[in-house]
């Protein structure tokens, strides 16, 4: 990128973060939590997207990494008393990892629409297995805890409040999109890129493309994780619903609306998402996903590389 | 139209079209023309882009800038079955039969068309079987167990199904042993006595000179040379200038 | 020597005999529904994941006919022909301008049209499940088990639509066309066929037989507007495990895969059996991804 517009870019970050930080303060308690849980889904999206993006492998399995860390930030805060917020993330992401691992090793072995269905298999294995072992995971009710305060054990410790909680999760989302835009520049990421535009002649060129693959994956699972941690952490419950492949398809419906391979992109599409299901459910009720549904469908075919790519365009003109 | 007009107009007439595939820029602004009955030859190097002039022609593929034209009117951007059925067949380079499909079956994908009665698709297989008796022995046969030489007359009686006006035909000897080579000849000469035009890309230039009223030489996405074949059959120089042979 | 007799003696043999009868019975209804999806990959690439959906549509319209004219039979073929051209219509607006793109865009615009579709469901039915009755009940004996008669008429339906299907493929002008498009679509197009309108009927047809599962298997289960989502699972398993595009495969993997998950509820809970299906996806895809029922590719 040329200096001018590397200078830009770090003046519209430090906006829109200086708006987030200041939000909470100025917002509603409803409107707060919903900024909340945008920054929350769209790391999910985020991490999304290093599959979908980047390497161009499409995933539906998000809700199964997402799922994990949600529930094993739910074991920790109930199994260990007083519950710890570091735990709790770190059992996060030791379950996410966990099934990234799994994922990994299949993901080396398969393409394309195989790939992709046998994600979204998995997603449904670990439904089936958290919806039926109702004496560890609660099944279809899932599981209530207390939310965690946030400290340093042996230092200090303080209970979240609403603003609080959103500065942190601010704090984790934004260090999350740091280093995930780090490595999607560095080497690493090109090479990722370079698999996703035509994974034969990265082969050829000598890369062992299945350890890529690999790494991507795990990083793609570790901070899906990690945005279950901080859903389970900011609503104090984990359910089978989240584990359920509709929440991948609705994690790759914020990439491909905000526009995919851009990282912010999929933030964008998420906070789309979420604004138009707001809105929407003023007037439809439950029915919201009708029209929410034929936005969709209307920018795959009319604006393919979504909204970032629009805004992209039209900027241009 | 009288009889005197029609005959000026040029079967099939290619103005100056410009094809890309995806960023690569493979014809340059060809320009050709078959008139009705004629063989036409279409020569060249590899890669000079033969046999993606035929595919524009046919439809499958949608150039850029310029004009294909059919009897006068303008069919660029058609699609390629729609062409099929106003008259333009296509013999593609790997003979592409449909190999799950039986001999039969793949006769029928261009017989089976709209206004065509029982009696007379029953007089165009007996014809063609009657060139191609080896067809008829494996008519219910796949597709894909056919030798080589077997699918290229499959492919080229299926295109006679379509009752064209002319036969775009792409490397009809490739792979194939000389004994063949020269039924691939009688096939050409028995079309053209039927007065179908074709358009004749191949590598084998004898056959070609031997076959074709006229010739085009093209070289990197453009055609160089045309002249008719008579020509080229006493003055070789030229063939050696842009074919190396 | 009599541990051996204790064993064969705990073996519940009515219960797999019934559950070799329900296996069969399922078996022809998921393959009614593959046979669909597979035709609609094989001859488009699409993934259609609104599949489950068309089933859905399938029922609901089969219970708003029988609930107006009283014929069960009326409403297996009226709901068939609507989805159908509902299938076509889909087609024509969504997915056609979509060919040429990246396959993950049809696999999204099928999605969003689950969604749309589902909830559209939920909006014009509300979300307490319709029962209709069998056209014909009573049971059969056989042997010492009584099994009911309606069970045995939907396997038997199922497999002469699939029959009917398969003829039509096979001596069909038509059924020769989709051949020939499912082969090598830039070919069809040069002989003439008419390729867009080929996907189309293609897609109408996936949709009529979804359709037409989803009336049959209505008397079996409550019809609601979620039954579609576990079914398109499975449907897309029984593709991938009979080999994609394949339909004899398709058909032997939802016999092989329905019968393994019926024998599995002997011993486990229904949502737990349906992990069978999962493990066998799994193993097929590590160890013969082509498909089990597809002979080994050279």
């Amino acid at each position: 990128m040329s200096k001018r517009s590397t200078t830009i870019y770090w003046i519209g970050f430090s906006l829109i973060l200086a708006l987030l930080i200041v939000a909470p303060l100025v917002l509603p308690e409803f409107w707060r939590r919903f900024l909340t849980e945008i920054l929350i889904w769209g790391l999910l999206a985020m991490s999304s997207d290093i599959l979908i993006g980047y390497t161009g492998m499409v995933s539906f399995g998000h809700s199964a990494f997402f799922g994990l860390g949600m529930y094993g930030a739910a074991a920790a805060l109930l199994m260990v008393k007083p519950p710890n917020l570091w735990l709790a993330i770190v059992y996060g992401l030791v379950g996410s990892a966990g099934i990234a691992l799994f994922v990994a090793y299949f993901s080396t072995r398969l393409r394309d629409i195989y790939f992709a269905i046998t994600t979204l298999i998995f997603s449904q294995i670990f439904y089936v297995i958290i919806f039926t072992w109702t004496d560890v995971t609660g099944g279809e009710n899932g599981l209530t805890f207390s939310r965690p305060a946030l400290g340093i054990p042996g230092l200090f410790s303080v209970p979240f409040s609403s603003e609080t909680l959103h500065w942190f999760v601010l704090a984790v989302v934004t260090t999350s999109y740091l280093i995930l835009r780090r490595i999607t520049q560095s080497p690493f990421g090109m090479v990722l890129q370079s698999i996703r535009e035509n994974e034969g002649r990265t082969r050829a060129i000598g890369y062992a493309i299945e350890r890529y693959k690999i790494v991507a994956v795990m990083l793609s699972g570790l901070f899906a994780g990690l945005a279950g941690v901080l859903y389970a952490i900011q609503n104090r419950f984990a359910a089978p619903d989240f584990v359920y492949f509709l929440v991948s398809g609705e994690t790759v419906i914020f990439n491909v609306m905000g526009g995919i391979g851009t990282l912010v992109g999929p933030i964008v599409g998420a906070a789309f998402f979420l604004l138009l299901r707001e809105a929407f459910s003023r007037f439809f009720t439950e029915y919201y996903l009708i029209p929410v549904g034929v936005i969709f469908i209307a920018m795959i075919i009319f604006m393919p590389q979504g909204l970032l790519g629009f805004m992209r365009r039209w900027l241009n003109q | 139209m009288t009889a005197s007009a029609t005959a000026k107009v040029p079967l099939v007439e290619v103005e100056d079209i410009h094809t890309f595939y995806g960023k690569s820029h493979i014809l340059h602004g060809v320009s050709l023309q078959v008139g009705r009955g004629e063989v036409v030859g279409l020569l060249g190097r590899n890669g000079v882009g033969k046999s993606t002039t035929l595919k524009t022609i046919m439809g499958l593929v949608n150039p850029s800038r310029g004009r294909v034209r059919f009897e006068g009117s303008a069919t660029t951007g058609l699609p390629a079955h729609r062409l099929a059925r106003i008259g333009i067949a296509y013999v593609p380079e790997d003979r592409r039969i449909f190999r799950l499909l039986t001999v039969m079956e793949n006769l029928r994908t261009g017989l089976d068309r709209r206004g065509v009665s029982e009696a007379r698709k029953q007089e165009l297989l007996d014809k063609v079987f009657a060139y191609f008796p080896r067809l008829a022995e494996r008519r219910n046969q796949a597709g894909g167990t056919l030798s080589g030489g077997e699918q290229q007359m499959l492919a080229i009686a299926r295109a006679m199904m379509l009752e064209p006006k002319i036969i775009l035909l792409d490397e009809p000897t490739e792979g194939l042993m000389p004994r063949m080579v020269s039924q691939i000849r009688e096939i050409i000469e028995v079309l053209h006595r039927e007065g179908v035009a074709i358009l004749l890309v191949e590598q084998n230039v004898p056959l070609t000179l031997e076959t074709s009223q006229r010739v085009y030489i093209m070289e990197k996405g453009v055609v160089r040379h045309q002249c008719a074949a008579s020509e080229l059959r006493v003055n070789d120089a030229v063939i050696h200038q842009y074919l190396g042979v | 020597m009599e541990v051996i007799s204790d064993f064969f003696q705990a073996i519940p043999y009515d219960q797999i005999l019934i559950q070799t009868l329900n296996g069969i019975v399922t078996g022809m209804i998921l393959a009614l529904i593959a046979s669909g999806l597979t035709l609609i990959f094989g001859i488009m690439d699409v993934v259609n994941f609104a599949h489950g959906e068309l089933f859905m549509l399938g029922a609901y319209i089969g219970v708003v006919v029988l609930a107006t004219s009283g014929s069960f039979w009326l409403a297996l073929v009226l709901a068939t022909l609507v989805v159908a051209i509902i299938g076509a219509a889909l087609q024509i607006t969504t997915l056609r301008p979509l060919i040429g793109r990246d396959p993950l865009t049809t696999i999204l615009a099928t999605f969003g049209l689950s969604l749309v579709l589902q909830n559209y469901a939920l909006w014009q039915f509300g979300p307490v499940a319709r029962k209709i009755q069998e056209p014909i009940t009573g049971q059969f004996t056989l042997f010492y088990l009584e099994y009911p008669w309606y069970r045995v008429l939907i396997a038997g339906l199922s497999a002469a639509i699939i029959g009917a299907f398969w003829l039509f493929l096979k001596y069909g002008t038509y059924g020769i066309w989709i051949r020939a498009t499912t082969q090598d679509r830039v070919m069809a197009q040069a002989m003439g066929i008419p390729v867009p309108w080929v996907h189309t009927a293609a897609f109408a047809i996936g949709a009529g037989m979804a359709a037409a599962s989803g009336v049959l298997f209505a008397p079996l289960v409550g019809v609601n507007h979620s039954m579609g989502l576990d079914w398109v699972l499975k449907a897309f398993i029984v593709v991938v495990v009979g080999g994609m595009g394949n339909l004899g495969g398709s058909i032997a993997a939802s016999i092989f895969i329905s019968l393994l998950e019926a024998y599995a509820s002997i011993w486990v809970s229904p949502a737990q059996a349906v992990i069978v299906s999962f493990v066998v996806l799994i193993l097929t895809l590590l160890f013969r991804p082509t498909g089990l029922f597809v002979p080994t590719p050279k």
